[in-house]
């Protein structure tokens, strides 16, 4: 007790970081590590364009191939002279965009369903849960492809696709989790005191389930991420000019030999962001289940 | 070690490495226990009791985790004596489960789910006695073992789960596994705390009956009086994991001197008491100390009743023998045995 | 037992019908739905569009319809290929093996490396082999599959010629150790993530175990350490691993796909893609259902084997 109120801050604006989840989230190094990276990777996408002396557009064809740290291309040229790391960073907001977006989507989806799966139980909720069984025995890959073949592929579109796929891991969890809250004493009183099922569903049982649900959202982002830049890669994604992660590969695959820098570059910024991702992820879930204190 | 001595145990020191240093657990423990002698150790949770017996064994965690100083002298096959302290991995596997056997509080957690009860008692015989797994041997004695147990129905049982066992007859497995490859001590740590009191009972009896045959020593670990009454000879009391009192049980259960003792068996629930005016529950108020910061002086003076400042918590009191066969550790103890004669 | 398969099977139907209607549902989705290789024809006149649609029983209910196909679907009708006319069933028959192949030896080496890893990381918990597989593994986890497919090809292939940059053997030369060459690579690259999985959820479980009173006793009987590690901690650590090795089928399938596209290995997940492209939907849907059945069994036969494997489950 005594450590505790000796890193409280006299203001109470700062009272905040002395809240033992964050305290417990700081101890763990990796996921720190990952809230630095994919801070500083967020900084690059959305300020350095404006920072880098060229802009992704500018075809300078006499200079293609460039391998990185040719003059003032730092990551060096693509086959029709553009820019690498401009291109790279661009396409980086587009990719972190829709993965972040479908994450959300999917995160909403996927809590609705599982807390009135979780919270009816019976018929309802078994025949939900069926549901997201049946929906899960597909590779979420070949449902991806399929939806995104049969539309106009732009990136409203791709990240509703993203998002249709990836709810069902997290209606699972917060099935599960609503179903053991039920049980609890809480529900037991709210209903005594004539709450409706609407309120007790989402006034009650929805914010314990908070912390499950924050943990699911990191890795869907990563899990979203990897998506996008799969399908981008294939060429039913995010369509040229337009640059992501992924397609910037597949303009890269033809020219592996030639000019290896190109296919490299794109997934290790791939890999960076769905590795911050996956250690947050890995941090926040030891950090909000306070048994794990005992190590 | 004497000739009729199963196990000897001077001066074992337990200690936990926590951070850079090593917190002491288990202070400078001795006894010994003779063939057919079962002698009791109690204490309260976190008294150090299950430590004690684990080190011995050597199953705690592996050093550097764990530090234990001492000595626990057992005999070999030949009769030879081994240190247990001082011996390897290696070599303290020829000793478990066949010179030193040891049987635990649960017995649903404490049988693999997944494997019959007969296989599981055969294992113990197998690998002291390098049988291949189709040697019939192993079973024939599994099978003799369940019947010295007292199970119904021991060829079935055989090839039972533990799951399609009762707790009672679990824990007789147990018995059967421990004594498989006949030993000469057995530790039982609280073997019938989750059981219920007519299956104990039954499991003390058979524990004394087996104890009359094949004279094993007993090292009995239990936090209730009435099963010390019921089996033991002599009784080791500790608290804070030192010994506190210790001496034969007509001593330390008729005219306990040491204030805890006192305090224990005050807080033993007794018919007389029922229904009568003074028929409250003794109890020790305050907690068992933290190992990492224990107080100055005796270790119970915190909570004791009758411990005076300037004394008790200054001088660390040591293992006086105050008649024959009885020892205790408190500085008090002569006044407060006057002042008993004289309450008297 | 009885009891037990009686119930999954029965969910399993379940979800099997709800499999299908999803699957129904996708069908209709397509731009033109099941008229497609001929709406999209811009010499057909929307008359003749109407007669075909007629004939192909597009007017009725679309739960007439979807009676119609799932009855289809059960007795091994599952249309034809656009492309060369061939049943679907046969043309994705013709690619499955390879894709099994895949599959099959990756998911292997995976299982045996991944429990190999997770249980000494359990064993020796916190240690440095233990930190840097636990780290290794989240980066693993975090690689696109068919990103690090082109490195390897780039590494392995373009740059120190050791292996082939794709195909599952060389034209003329078709002996055993040519089939070998070929799938090093992408049995590696599609083992990379499933290692990865497989070996932190083994960690997991292991340490669930070796805390367990069982495992004490087993020492306290003077059981070889070895013995005790095998026999009671690995052998029941595995248990809830059967149920993942199901669950996990999705991603492996998955991962089997990016991996044959990259390395232009021919099975089903490349059959997939060029389907794709030549908009072949009888043939889309089909492996879109193929896979999602073969799910439903892998899970299946998973909860079966736990039922053999795990006494508590059978005599329950």
């Amino acid at each position: 007790m005594t450590t505790a109120t000796h890193y409280l801050p006299a203001s109470r604006r700062w009272a905040w970081l002395a809240n033992p989840t964050l305290r417990r989230f700081m101890r763990h190094k990796l996921a720190v590590l990952g809230v630095v990276m994919i801070t500083v990777l967020i900084l690059a996408c959305v300020f350095g364009p404006y920072l880098l002396h060229y802009n992704d557009l500018s075809i300078d064809i006499r200079n293609r191939f460039a391998p990185p740290f040719t003059g003032n291309h730092y990551l060096g040229t693509d086959a029709l002279g553009r820019d690498t790391a401009a291109r790279l960073l661009n396409a980086g907001r587009i990719s972190l965009m829709v993965g972040f977006c479908a994450m959300l989507i999917s995160i909403v989806i996927g809590t609705l369903i599982g807390v009135i799966a979780g919270y009816y139980r019976g018929w309802i909720g078994a025949g939900l849960m069926r549901f997201v069984d049946a929906f899960l025995s597909f590779p979420s890959v070949f449902l991806v492809l399929v939806l995104a073949a049969f539309t106009k592929p732009s990136p409203m579109v791709i990240t509703l696709i993203i998002a249709v796929t990836s709810w069902m891991e997290i209606s699972r969890i917060v099935e599960a989790e609503i179903r053991s809250l039920r049980e609890r004493d809480f529900t037991l009183a709210a209903r005594m005191i004539g709450a409706s099922s609407r309120w007790i569903m989402f006034r009650e049982l929805m914010p314990n389930a908070i912390g499950p649900i924050i943990v699911a959202a990191t890795l869907t982002i990563a899990n979203a991420i990897l998506l996008e830049a799969y399908i981008s890669f294939l060429g039913y994604g995010i369509q040229p000019p337009l640059p992501s992660w992924g397609n910037m590969l597949n303009a890269a695959q033809q020219y592996l030999g030639k000019a290896p820098w190109l296919a490299i570059i794109p997934g290790l910024a791939i890999t960076l962001a769905v590795t911050s991702f996956n250690f947050i992820g890995d941090g926040l879930r030891d950090a909000l289940d306070g048994r794990s204190d005992l190590k | 070690m004497n000739a009729d001595e199963k196990i000897a145990v001077a001066h074992l020191n337990v200690a936990f490495r926590k951070g850079a240093d090593y917190v002491p657990v288990v202070h400078d423990i001795t006894f010994t226990i003779g063939a057919g002698e079962t002698l009791a150790l109690v204490g309260e949770s976190g008294s150090g009791k299950s430590v004690t017996s684990l080190a011995i064994m050597k199953l705690l965690a592996e050093a550097p985790k764990t530090r234990i100083d001492g000595s626990a002298i057992v005999a070999d096959r030949h009769g030879a004596p081994i240190d247990l302290v001082a011996m390897g991995e290696q070599q303290m596997r020829h000793v478990r489960g066949n010179r030193v056997a040891m049987i635990f509080q649960e017995p649903l957690t404490s049988l693999n789910p997944v494997h019959r009860v007969g296989d599981q008692i055969a294992e113990a015989i197998r690998f002291h006695q390098s049988l291949s797994k189709a040697d019939a041997r192993a079973r024939a004695r599994a099978l003799a073992l369940l019947e010295q147990v007292g199970i119904p129905e021991p060829v079935k049982r055989l090839d039972c789960y533990p799951h399609e066992l009762s707790g009672g007859m679990r824990q007789r497995v147990m018995i059967a596994i421990a004594l498989a490859m006949e030993p000469d001590v057995l530790i039982a740590d609280e073997p019938t705390t989750a059981l219920d009191v007519t299956v104990q009972a039954q499991i003390l009896d058979l524990l004394r009956n087996l104890q009359k045959k094949n004279g094993m020593a007993i090292l009995f670990i239990t936090h209730n009086f009435g099963v010390v009454a019921e089996i033991a000879d002599r009784v080791m009391v500790m608290y804070a994991g030192r010994i506190v009192e210790q001496g034969s049980v007509s001593q330390v259960l008729s005219s306990p001197r040491m204030p805890y003792t006192r305090g224990l068996l005050a807080a033993v629930p007794r018919f007389e008491h029922a229904g009568l005016a003074q028929g409250e529950l003794g109890t020790i108020a305050g907690f068992v100390p933290d190992p990492s910061t224990p107080p100055s002086g005796c270790a119970f003076h915190p909570r004791c009743g009758y411990s005076i400042a300037g004394r008790c918590d200054q001088q660390a009191p040591v293992l006086e023998e105050i008649e024959m066969g009885h020892q205790l550790r408190c500085v008090r103890w002569r006044e407060l045995a006057t002042e008993q004669e004289g309450a008297r | 037992m009885p009891n037990y398969i009686l119930n999954r099977l029965g969910q399993s139907a379940v979800v099997l019908v709800l499999v299908s209607l999803i699957g129904f549902m996708v069908l209709n989705l397509a731009p033109g739905g099941p008229m497609s290789q001929f709406a999209l024809n811009p010499g057909m006149s929307q008359a003749e569009l109407d007669r075909i649609a007629e004939q192909l029983g597009l007017k009725r209910p679309l739960l007439v319809q979807y009676i119609d196909w799932f009855s289809h679907l059960f007795v091994g009708d599952w249309g034809h290929s656009f492309r060369d006319g061939r049943p679907v069933l046969s043309v994705i028959a013709g690619h499955l093996p390879a894709t099994l192949l895949l599959m099959g030896t990756s998911t292997l080496l995976s299982i045996v490396i991944g429990t190999w890893v997770g249980v000494l990381g359990a064993v020796r918990r916190y240690s440095v082999f233990d930190t840097l597989a636990t780290v290794g593994a989240m980066v693993a986890l975090s690689i696109p599959t068919f990103w690090f497919g082109l490195v390897a090809i780039f590494f392995f292939s373009l740059h120190l010629g050791w292996l082939p940059a794709g195909n599952m053997y060389t034209i003329g030369d078709q002996s055993l150790g040519d089939y070998a060459i070929h799938l090093v690579l992408p049995v590696l690259v599609l083992a990379l993530v499933n290692v990865a999985i497989w070996s932190r959820y083994m960690r997991s479980a292991t340490l669930d175990v070796i805390d367990q009173d069982f495992v004490r006793t087993a020492r306290a009987k003077g059981v070889p350490y070895r013995r005790v590690l095998t026999h009671h901690v690995i052998r029941n650590a595995l248990l809830p691993m059967i149920t993942l090795a199901g669950l996990q089928i999705p991603t492996i399938l998955g991962g089997a796909l990016v991996t044959e596209t990259v390395f232009t290995w021919p099975g089903m997940g490349r059959l997939f893609l060029d389907s794709l492209g030549y908009s072949d939907y009888p043939v889309i849907m089909g492996i879109l259902m193929f896979s999602a059945v073969l799910v439903l069994l892998g899970n299946l036969l998973a909860d079966l084997l736990i039922g053999v494997a795990d006494p508590r489950v059978r005599l329950a």
